[in-house]
């Protein structure tokens, strides 16, 4: 496969590109005359390929560095999680909260699952960012848009209106676990039923601007049936309204048992397949000639992007912009294949929105903000950095 | 080694009759072409179909009528990796997004090689590199895709589709967007690879099309020549299908390609002032 004539032929011809830069003498005479300069071309070539080279190391570095710095704020964040409370991040508190008789129910109940829980619906995001950038072959895809955002919404109001109209009054805040269930399975079928109708309008994942145009029908489709219904039973609007804000508070240990589950399964097969996004980088058809079935690995890669959204969505709203920007901090910081950024930029999500929760708590205590109206600033305002930063260059 | 397998019993392609319809309107019409191992160069006018016909032969455009077939079985029901293994297809403008550095874009060749596990080998690696050092690009390694110029960005997706190590191999025009040397360089890897490939190029550029062992000369879908093109024959042909805006002239020695070149008789009108170039 290598004999060694071609090879040193091309060997030659890149020495006369090389010595072209500095004797302007035509390139043409230099190759006619290839062969003669032949003992000369392994020495030219090596020094021009060792100044050429780049340092080699730069991105496993990188990468490593920004294990470690997820590593770290990860387990700060994690800790100044269990010590934010109603009262606010307060490590003094902390000591005594730990000796008094409810640190079971404070810790154990109420901030291990929160932060746990917002740890798991940020990777979950942040693994659904990385999926639809990577599927839709573009920076600025986001979790949300083929359909589960309007879907999960619609169904939870559904349920509200439902039960306001029957009597009951249930919204996020109540705790009786039956109604919070009916909520959780609603948003999820919502968010399912979302994709599946983009999916059919599409007429499957094979067209990626048709599947996107669907993704935008449908968010608006579903978007007024949703408002529709919130004209007729108004009581389900605070519902809704709270739900679209994301929130962390209401996460009990079954949701995360569920979501760490299903960020197991989505996350090992999304791995697996990570290979074939790779190939789409180079486009639809090479990824085809590669041999992969695309037609199949990309509608699987949408099933388990609608998965992993449907998931966290359903166990805390709609948490803006985390999706977006875990994925593109990634690349910023260590771009790398997609078995990485995939893995990362979980990573990263789970890390931006631990942060976030805590934020939430400690801002303004005892009030709380909702965390889907932190990450919607905070990753407002990175974009907007990106955006000037861009701009002046 | 699969590779050498593969190429020591290559199962044919060849287009039978081929017919392609694109958006309602025909593109190919009864094409009819074995590819054997060797280099063929696919020329013809812009529109002709030359990179339908490519696109079809790799099985990624449906034939409207006849057929595409790997051996005996019909193309369209070999499974994906298989054919993968059979056919490299280069695309005729690289796209690329994502951030794959040049060795991580190079062994996408050996997805349909890799097993259950997905984890490259020796010998993939090996196939990796081999690939890289007859394109020339084992020097950037590590850079990223983006960072590269057309001309390199081109070498390394070629070195893609030979990591493939398919024994057919279907380029669609490689040569763009590289300086002369490098086109020579191509020119001669196309020679060294044709003992044991079918290298099927699509080019635009005659010089070094006329350098292959074989002209597929299309125009307007249909197949107007096919054979060597020392031949009288397909090298009228090959001045009809352009209008005669191509003359070619015999050259010296003994199976010596043809000259080719533009027959421009566009006056110059009056002799230029001096424009100080540089020495």
């Amino acid at each position: 496969m290598n004999p060694p004539t071609a090879f040193t032929g091309a060997a030659n011809v890149a020495v006369a590109t090389a010595t072209a830069t500095t004797a302007a003498a035509a390139s043409a005479t230099a190759t006619a005359a290839a062969t003669a300069t032949a003992t000369t071309a392994a020495v030219t070539t090596a020094a021009v390929t060792t100044t050429a080279v780049p340092p080699p190391v730069s991105d496993r570095q990188r990468r490593r560095r920004l294990v470690a710095v997820l590593l770290a704020v990860g387990l700060l964040a994690l800790l100044a999680g269990l010590v934010t409370g109603s009262g606010g991040f307060a490590p003094r508190d902390f000591w005594a909260e730990l000796q008094g008789e409810q640190a079971g129910l404070i810790l154990g109940q109420i901030r291990a699952p929160r932060t746990l829980g917002a740890l798991l619906v940020g990777a979950l995001l942040g693994l659904g960012g990385a999926l639809s950038q990577g599927v839709f072959r573009n920076p600025l895809a986001d979790p949300y848009l083929l359909g589960t955002a309007a879907g999960a919404g619609l169904g939870v109001v559904l349920v509200l209106a439902g039960a306001s109209l029957s009597g009951l009054a249930i919204s996020l805040a109540t705790a009786a676990w039956l109604e919070r269930v009916g909520l959780v399975v609603a948003a999820f079928v919502g968010a399912l039923g979302g994709v599946l109708l983009t999916l059919s309008l599409a007429q499957g994942a094979v067209q990626t601007l048709r599947l996107l145009l669907a993704g935008v029908v449908v968010g608006v489709l579903l978007g007024a049936v949703s408002d529709l219904v919130t004209v007729v039973s108004p009581d389900a609007l605070r519902g809704k309204q709270a739900f679209l804000l994301g929130s962390t508070s209401f996460l009990g240990w079954p949701a995360l048992a569920l979501m760490a589950g299903g960020l197991l399964l989505l996350g090992g097969l999304a791995l697996r397949h990570a290979r074939a996004l790779d190939a789409l980088t180079l486009g639809e058809d090479s990824a085809a000639s590669l041999g992969l079935d695309l037609v199949r690995v990309r509608l699987l890669l949408v099933v388990l992007l609608a998965g992993a959204t449907a998931l966290a969505v359903s166990q805390a709203g709609l948490v803006a912009f985390v999706g977006l920007v875990a994925p593109h901090l990634v690349r910023r910081h260590a771009p790398g294949p997609h078995a990485w950024l995939l893995a990362a930029s979980a990573a990263m999500g789970a890390v931006l929105l631990v942060v976030a929760d805590v934020l939430s708590r400690a801002l303004i205590p005892p009030q709380e903000l909702p965390v889907g109206v932190v990450t919607a600033v905070l990753g407002g305002f990175y974009l907007l950095l990106l955006l000037k930063r861009r701009g002046l260059s | 080694m699969t590779g050498a397998a593969l190429s020591a019993l290559p199962a044919a392609l060849r287009a039978d009759a081929l017919g392609v319809v694109l958006g309602g309107r025909p593109v190919l019409h009864g094409v009819s072409a074995t590819l054997v191992p060797g280099w063929t160069a696919i020329v013809g006018p812009n529109g002709a179909g030359k990179s339908t016909l490519l696109r079809a032969l790799a099985g990624l455009q449906a034939a409207h009528s006849g057929g595409v077939w790997l051996g005996d079985r019909p193309l369209a029901q070999v499974r994906p990796a298989e054919r993968a293994r059979h056919i490299a297809w280069l695309a005729q403008q690289g796209e690329v997004s994502g951030e794959l550095t040049v060795r991580e874009t190079v062994a996408l060749g050996r997805i349909a090689h890799l097993g259950l596990l997905g984890t490259p080998g020796a010998a993939d690696a090996a196939a990796v590199d081999r690939a890289m050092a007859l394109t020339e690009c084992s020097a950037w390694a590590q850079r990223r895709l983006q960072a590269l110029s057309g001309g390199e960005r081109q070498r390394v997706l070629l070195a893609r589709a030979l990591a493939t190590e398919a024994p057919v191999l279907l380029l669609d025009e490689p040569t763009t967007h590289l300086d002369a040397p490098h086109q020579v360089a191509l020119a001669r890897l196309f020679r060294q690879l044709a003992a044991r490939h079918s290298v099927v190029t699509v080019l635009h550029d005659l010089p070094i099309a006329v350098h292959a062992d074989r002209l597929l000369v299309l125009r307007d879908g249909r197949l107007q020549a096919d054979g060597d093109p020392r031949r009288p024959a397909v090298q009228q042909a090959l001045v009809a299908v352009f209008d005669g805006a191509v003359q070619l002239s015999p050259r010296a020695g003994a199976g010596a390609a043809p000259a080719v070149s533009l027959a421009l008789d566009v006056p110059v009108v009056a002799p230029l002032p001096p424009c100080g170039l540089k020495e």
